[in-house]
Formats: structure tokens, C-alpha cells, sequence
């Protein structure tokens, strides 16, 4: 589903060049749960951006779902960002002055896909157990419930990877458990979720924890009884 | 994304700000509504100076003398010269030589000192024969215009306009009246209908019209038999040009001119009068409009600067619109529908404040021509709005669409 092979990012700010990844190649099979861990600094964030396809790698390749991204357009990029990833954010990012029911639809409405367009979104809202909640406008929701919102979005366009980054990290711990069981649940029905995350305990839900530091990997481990943890 | 799903986001995104929305809408409105107001004002200006001169008779020709020259060739005037006589307009009307022309009288004109009884009036004297009523289009109220034996008599007979009867003979009726002019007795035997302001200096009700012979004889003193000008009429307003021709051979054969620009006299048609009127008229509702145009820029600058604050403020909007598949056309297309639409509604809203204030406007300010709105300067104006929406918009889109999704996404 997603190889990296030897990538590399270097910032440019002014005449100081800031290497935030020094050669990264991992492989995320179709179907798995994987958790980028490492503090602040380490380069998850960049990972993250390179993944989602918001940024290009300065060298080295990324094959997403059978393309090639390293080297596309801006348009394609928005293509591939549309159609084969899903992003849940920290903040949620949900536009606040739209309902919930249009901020799922928003993907559909730039993929240009007209039809069926409500019923997805009613669907990928009722996946996350918020469909009374269709006509709500973002303020008129708690934090949990933002960010399953934030997630019936990603879900709606039935992308190839659902990329959460600190999907927890402005909740609190009941709400953060309440995410990450609807992720568990997503993971279990077959979809493929890169966790990013520096909470061992949210990382916990994961099947494979991936640790950066200093723009390198330093570990890599599965644990097949992830969900085990938790319980 | 389609139009109509452009159209939707920009609606929800202008209603998020209503208040900043309809201030700015405000300032194309007000240049909207100004540009087809004063090109209104332009219109309409120019068509009552129009009725008035065509009120003089649209097939109309004036007959001058070209400018008397003095010593070493210095021009002393317009129409100063003394090269027309009584035969010239004799053969002007001649049905041979001048087949276009209806009739043509001659005129005289000075002062006249009028007084009655206790009062005393000055007006404008006009020495003529008896075809003056229908080539000038005078129509008589009360009486009648004196004839030709009258001029051939010199026959001390006047007909005055309304201006002088009311300041002359206050309420009582002038008709048989004798009434000394510049110290000789006449009688009034007619009084003209009232035939307003020719839009010149001239008020033409306050008039003694007298023979041409009598003029001579008792009232210009001095001057001689000239005739200062011949007011011919053509048989319609489109046979002038053809008037004018043989007019100018006959007065040249008369005279013993042969070379054209030597001529010793001038012919004014009042379709040239009409021509420089409309041009007059015309470059001031360019002005108008212009002015008035001005302040629509100006309400284009006011949208690019909502335009570039709303980009900013939604900065991170467009970075999330950008992270779930928006192209950069998603986004240019989303503000400029958006500063289009503010525009675009401005400008309706304009053109509705437009026709409803034309017929207040008039009454406000009493001097002001009724407004005549014309559908090319709605058209135009609308037309314009929206493109002040796009272009102004253009700008503050391309903006937006060139942000890079990371960092709006960052951005706080």
C-alpha cells in the first residue's frame, strides 16, 4: 500500500538547510495499523506531511496505493490527496461556519462526484454514529464528536489510507479512548491507518509502532495483541 | 466543483460576514447607481436642450453676413457685415433657382424703448415682413401679424410677445393700443403665444416684431437698409443641406463671387446648432459619467480589500479545503465567484436605487433635467460591476489559491 524508499527532506530557510529526514524506507502493507512515534523534532510531522502527499520528498521515492508521487503536479497531488487519503487532524479542521453533514460532503464536492453525493455522506456520518447529528454546525459539538465528524470527512471518498495525526491530542481521555476504538473498528474492517502520535497509550491501539528520531527510524516492532493492551 | 457549487460556498461565505458583505456591496451600489444616474442627468440634459432649439424650427436656415473686416483685414464680429439686402431674399424664395425652399424673410433687429401709459419696458426689436410668424414658428395668441401692404407701407403696426404685454400693459388687453417704441407711436395689432427660453441668452417672448420697412424708416436710425439676417425656411428638416447649396449659388451669382470661401455671408442651419448642441450635451455625460465611474473603481478597490481580508481570515480553510482534494482552480473559482457575486449583487441593487431615485431626483433639485435613463448605461454599468468583481477579485484569489497547504494548515 504505501512503500517509502530512502527519503529525504531538507528545509531551506535562508542559507541554513534543516535535514528533517535522513533516509526513511518503510513498507505499510495493505490492512495494517501503524503508529509513527518519536518526540518533537524527530521528523514525524514531515513523515506525516510527505505521506499525505501535502509535501514532496527532496529525494528518494513514495509509491502510494501503486503511484508514484515523487513526482507529480500540484493538481495531481490534490487527486491523490482526495482520493486516497483521508486526514484526520489534531484540531479537527472542520470548517465552522458549514454543518457537519456539508464538511463531509466537501470531499465529494471537489471530486466532482455529484451523485450519491448525501448518501455518502449520511453513511460515512452513520459509520461514525453521528447521523442525528447531520445537521449540527461544528460549535454545536463536543470535541469527540468534531473529530468523528473529522473522520466520516476522511472516510467519505473510501480512500486507500486514513492518516490521523494526534488525532487525540486536544481531547480528553474518554473522548481520545472513544477515537481510537472507532479507528480500532475502521482497522478491523480492512482499513489501512497511519497513527501519528507521541502518547504510548494512544500508540497502544496500533498493530506497529514506528519510532523516529533525528529524521532516521530507530525501531520498528509488530504487536499483534495491541488490542489486548488496552482492555 | 461546479459554478452552482462555487455559487453556494460564496453565498454561506458572504453570509457569514453580513455586515462586512453589504458595506461593501455598498460602495459598488452607490457607483452603480451614480454612473447611471448622472448618465441619466447627460441624457436628459441633452434632450431638453434638443426640444428647445428644434422648438425654433428644425428646417430652419440663417442667412448672415460674414464678419465686416476693418482696416488691414481685422474681423469686427460675427455677422457685423452689411452685405445682405431686401433683393437677396427676393430671390432666395425664387421657386426656380431654390426649389427646397419654402419662404425667407429678412430681419432687422435692435432695441426697442417701449413706453405706455406710466410704463416703460425695454425689448428686443425685430424689423421683418409678413412670413415671419410661420418661418420662425410664432403663433399668435390674440390679433393678427401685420400683412404685406404693411411693409410695403411702412405701416406703424407692431406685434409684441408675452413678456412685453405683462411688463408693458400689466393686466389690460394691448390689442389697438398705440404705445410709443424708441419715441414713435405704433399700434399693437397682435400679441404672440408664449414660446419659452430658446436656451440662449435670448428670451423669446420679449419681443416687438414691426415691418422691416418701418424699422428702417422710423426705429434704426442711421443704419441704413440693411438686413442682418435672412431666416430662410426649408421644405423639411432633411432638405436644409440642398437649401444651403442654392442658397449659396444664388447669393454668390448675386454678389459676383466666384470663388466660395471668398463668400461675404455665412449660412447656419439649425441642424449645425443641433449638431454642436449634441456634442456639447454628449461630451458632459461623458464627464458625468466618468465622475460617476470613478467611484465605482473605488468600490472596486473596497472588494479587493474585503477580498484580501477574507483570504487571510480563512486562510486555514483553505488549507483544509487544499488537504481533502481542492485544486488551485477550486479555490481561485471559490473567491472569485464570490467577490463577482458581491459585485454582481451590488450592482442590481444599484441599477434598482438608480430607478427609483430618476424620478425623485428632479424634485430635490429643481434645476436638475429629469433623468433619462438609458438600458446601454444599465447594461454597461452592470456589466462593468461585475467585471470590477473579477477583476478586483483576481488578485486576492490567486492569492488564496497559491497557498501552500501546509502552511495554511498551520496557520492560526
Amino acid at each position: 500500500m504505501i512503500t517509502l524508499e530512502g527519503v529525504t527532506k531538507v528545509y531551506r530557510t535562508g542559507a541554513v538547510e534543516v535535514s528533517a529526514l535522513k533516509g526513511i524506507s518503510l513498507h505499510i502493507p495493505e490492512g495494517e495499523f501503524v503508529a509513527i512515534m518519536g518526540p518533537s523534532g524527530s521528523g514525524k510531522s514531515t513523515l506525516m506531511n510527505l505521506i499525505g502527499c501535502l509535501d514532496l520528498p527532496t529525494s528518494g521515492t513514495f509509491i502510494l496505493d501503486g503511484y508514484d508521487v515523487s513526482d507529480l503536479n500540484e493538481d495531481q497531488l490534490a487527486w491523490i490527496r482526495n482520493r486516497k487519503i483521508g486526514f484526520v487532524f489534531q484540531s479537527f479542521n472542520l470548517i465552522p461556519r458549514v454543518t457537519a453533514m456539508h464538511n463531509v460532503e466537501m470531499p465529494l464536492i471537489y471530486a466532482g462526484d455529484a451523485q450519491q453525493r448525501e448518501a455518502r455522506a449520511l453513511a460515512a456520518l452513520e459509520s461514525v454514529g453521528l447521523l442525528e447529528r447531520a445537521k449540527h454546525l461544528p460549535s454545536e459539538l463536543s470535541g469527540g464528536q468534531q473529530q468523528r465528524v473529522a473522520i466520516a470527512r476522511a472516510l467519505v471518498t473510501d480512500p486507500a489510507i486514513l492518516l490521523a495525526d494526534e488525532p487525540t491530542g486536544n481531547l480528553d481521555s474518554e473522548s481520545s479512548v472513544e477515537i481510537m476504538k472507532v479507528l480500532r473498528d475502521l482497522n478491523d474492517q480492512g482499513r489501512t491507518i497511519v497513527l501519528i502520535t507521541h502518547e504510548p497509550d494512544i500508540a497502544a491501539f496500533s498493530q506497529r509502532v514506528v519510532r523516529l528520531r533525528d529524521g532516521i527510524i530507530v525501531s520498528d516492532e509488530r504487536r499483534p495483541v495491541a488490542t489486548q493492551a488496552v482492555q | 466543483m461546479s459554478i452552482l457549487e462555487g455559487l453556494r460556498l460564496a453565498v454561506s461565505g458572504l453570509l457569514a460576514n453580513r455586515l462586512r458583505s453589504m458595506l461593501t456591496m455598498l460602495g459598488i451600489l452607490i457607483g452603480v447607481s451614480a454612473v447611471i444616474l448622472l448618465v441619466g442627468v447627460g441624457n436628459g440634459a441633452s434632450v431638453a436642450v434638443q426640444q428647445q432649439i428644434q422648438s425654433l424650427g428644425s428646417n430652419l436656415l440663417t442667412v448672415f453676413p460674414s464678419n465686416a473686416r476693418g482696416t488691414g483685414g481685422v474681423a469686427q464680429g460675427f455677422g457685423t457685415g452689411s452685405s445682405l439686402t431686401l433683393d437677396d431674399v427676393t430671390a432666395i424664395t425664387n421657386k426656380q433657382t431654390a426649389p427646397d425652399v419654402v419662404t425667407a424673410i429678412p430681419s432687422a433687429s435692435g432695441r426697442a424703448q417701449l413706453i405706455y401709459q406710466n410704463q416703460n419696458w425695454s425689448s428686443s426689436l425685430v424689423g421683418t415682413t409678413q412670413d415671419f410668424p410661420s418661418v420662425r414658428n410664432y403663433q399668435l395668441a390674440s390679433g393678427q401679424f401685420f400683412t404685406s401692404g404693411d411693409v410695403d407701407g411702412s405701416s406703424r403696426v407692431a406685434v409684441i410677445g408675452q413678456t412685453t404685454v405683462t411688463n408693458l400693459f400689466g393686466g389690460n388687453d394691448p390689442i389697438g393700443q398705440t404705445m410709443k417704441v424708441n419715441g414713435q407711436s405704433f399700434r399693437v395689432i397682435g400679441v404672440f403665444a408664449p414660446k419659452g427660453s430658446s436656451g440662449g441668452f435670448n428670451n423669446q417672448d420679449d419681443t416687438v416684431v414691426v415691418p422691416i420697412t418701418s424699422a428702417w424708416n422710423y426705429l434704426l436710425g442711421g443704419r441704413g437698409r440693411n438686413v442682418q439676417q435672412i431666416y430662410v425656411e426649408a421644405t423639411t428638416a432633411g432638405a436644409t443641406t440642398a437649401a444651403s447649396t442654392e442658397i449659396t449659388q444664388i447669393l454668390l451669382d448675386r454678389h459676383h463671387i466666384s470663388d466660395p470661401t471668398q463668400a461675404d455671408f455665412q449660412i447656419l442651419s439649425q441642424q449645425d446648432v443641433l449638431n454642436s448642441a449634441s456634442q456639447t450635451t454628449g461630451v458632459l455625460t461623458l464627464m458625468l459619467g466618468a465622475i460617476a465611474g470613478i467611484s465605482l473603481i473605488v468600490g472596486g478597490i473596497g472588494i479587493m480589500n474585503i477580498m484580501l481580508v477574507t483570504v487571510t481570515e480563512r486562510t486555514r480553510e483553505i488549507g483544509i479545503r487544499k488537504a481533502i482534494g481542492a485544486r488551485r482552480q477550486d479555490i481561485l473559482l471559490q473567491f472569485l465567484i464570490e467577490s463577482m457575486f458581491l459585485s454582481g449583487i451590488g450592482g442590481l441593487l444599484g441599477i434598482l436605487i438608480a430607478f427609483g431615485l430618476s424620478p425623485v431626483l428632479p424634485l430635490a433639485v429643481s434645476s436638475l433635467p429629469a433623468p433619462i435613463i438609458s438600458m446601454p448605461s444599465v447594461f454597461l454599468a452592470f456589466g462593468i460591476s461585475v467585471g470590477i468583481g473579477l477583476f478586483f477579485g483576481l488578485y486576492p484569489a490567486n492569492r488564496a489559491a497559491r497557498l501552500r497547504p501546509i502552511e495554511a494548515l498551520r496557520y492560526e
